[in-house]
């Protein structure tokens, strides 16, 4: 089966910046990918590379079988909702679904406008004057009347109120729902990305962290709380991922296959956070925190 | 039909929250054989959550004999859990009640008979997987 997105040893430099480095990712299709990482992390940067906007400087980049934006078809493949969600203030609602028919060779227009009559947006509209939450739902309308194989979203409800980014993504679900499309969405508000997400990669320091279907993530990740002891106290067959401790406990975030065992260790399962919160923690000294945020 | 809910801090997973919730509407008869489930749409449309999550939790259900898929018009309840294990609840609860008096007669206050109990549940559970 061909990968949604397929990514080996990727990278892109700025300058002396690595931006993304020694990414490797094989996303399978049909899955709702979470992207998450701190601020200027990679994750626009990889983003980008997938749409096909920016080159990757070595390593091999496969998006759907097909080097991203190589072709029209290629491009007709993917739909792309950029940071901010971006709209012509000065353009009404339907001239935005003008537009998109008129640079869209697979334009599907009835569903374009039975979803803006659903989103009770008036046509006329100037979308100067529509809330936030209206533009980013025209947006994501333009973006999935093309009817993409794959839907790329650069944190879509960063600035959204919770009403507005419950019903943007309701909106993204339902269309799953119904075209079976891949969706990779970048966020750093895990919360959003625990409901709608079954697949995460996590980016720290411009590398990819962990990357895997959430369920056996979580499955597989486990904290250890115990008496104070250094790593080489846990059990083998087990990675930390991180830890911490006080004089008399230590506890650790472990990396497993088996069940614990070991009395002296309380174990608990951990929630999708903070897993990616000790990934976050886990990247080793890598210098000062990666400054690069690429913002268009 | 019945509306499924999601509580992220619990920890379970939301395919599993799903089939539990189905699971407890079975035993409470709120589910019967011959009821359809919500459609994948309209869980995904209430919850914004991941069409795969409500399919899988479905697929469950079905491994469980619990429901099975019509193709074209949705899951369907096939199974009732009302009746099975309903005539033994009442002395089991005798029986963990005369427990918990033992316990807090023994000194035990009431975190430490959760964690008593937690702990022995936990690691029973594990020597029947085991």
């Amino acid at each position: 089966m061909t990968a949604a997105l397929e990514a080996t040893g990727l990278g892109k430099r700025y300058g002396r910046t690595w931006a993304l480095s020694d990414c490797d990712l094989s996303i399978p299709t049909g899955k709702v990918v979470g992207l998450v990482g701190p601020n200027g992390a990679g994750k626009t940067t990889l983003l980008h590379l997938a749409v096909g906007l920016l080159r990757p400087t070595c390593g091999a980049l496969m998006v759907l079988g097909g080097a991203p934006g190589s072709t029209p078809g290629q491009l007709a493949r993917v739909g792309f909702v950029a940071q901010d969600t971006p709209t012509y203030v000065g353009m009404s609602v339907r001239d935005h679904l003008r537009f998109g028919a008129w640079m869209n060779p697979a334009w599907d227009g009835a569903a374009a406008e039975q979803r803006v009559a659903r989103l009770g947006l008036d046509p006329r509209q100037r979308v100067g004057n529509l809330s936030g939450g209206q533009r980013a739902q025209l947006a994501l309308t333009l973006a999935v009347a093309k009817r993409p194989e794959l839907l790329v979203l650069d944190e879509p409800v960063a600035n959204l109120d919770p009403l507005a980014r419950r019903e943007f993504l309701q909106g993204l679900m339902e269309v799953v729902a119904e075209d079976g499309a891949s969706v990779i969405l970048s966020s750093h508000l895990v919360a959003d990305l625990e409901r709608v997400c079954d697949y995460l990669v996590v980016l720290v320091g411009s590398r990819v962290q962990i990357a895997g279907e959430i369920d056996n993530l979580l499955s597989t990740h486990l904290r250890l709380t115990g008496p104070r002891h250094d790593r080489h106290a846990v059990p083998s067959g087990q990675s930390v991922v991180s830890e911490s401790h006080t004089e008399r406990q230590s506890t650790f975030i472990v990396r497993t296959s088996q069940p614990i065992l070991d009395p002296k260790w309380s174990v608990e399962k951990i929630g999708l956070e903070d897993l990616v919160l000790a990934y976050m923690a886990h990247t080793p000294a890598l210098g000062p925190r990666p400054r690069l945020e690429l913002r268009q | 039909m019945i509306e499924f809910h999601l509580d992220l801090r619990s920890g379970v997973p939301p395919y599993q929250q799903v089939v539990q919730q189905v699971r407890r509407a079975l035993r409470l008869g709120l589910l019967e054989a011959g009821d359809q489930l919500p459609t994948v749409k309209e869980v995904v449309a209430a919850l914004a959550i991941n069409p795969n999550t409500v399919l899988k939790a479905y697929k469950e259900l079905e491994h469980l004999g619990l429901a099975a898929a019509r193709p074209g018009i949705g899951t369907f309840v096939t199974k009732s859990l009302a009746d099975e294990s309903l005539a033994a609840h009442g002395p089991l609860r005798q029986d963990l009640k005369r427990w918990l008096t033992k316990a807090r007669d023994a000194g035990l206050d009431e975190e430490s008979i959760e964690d008593l109990f937690r702990d022995v549940f936990r690691s029973s559970s594990r020597e029947e997987v085991a």
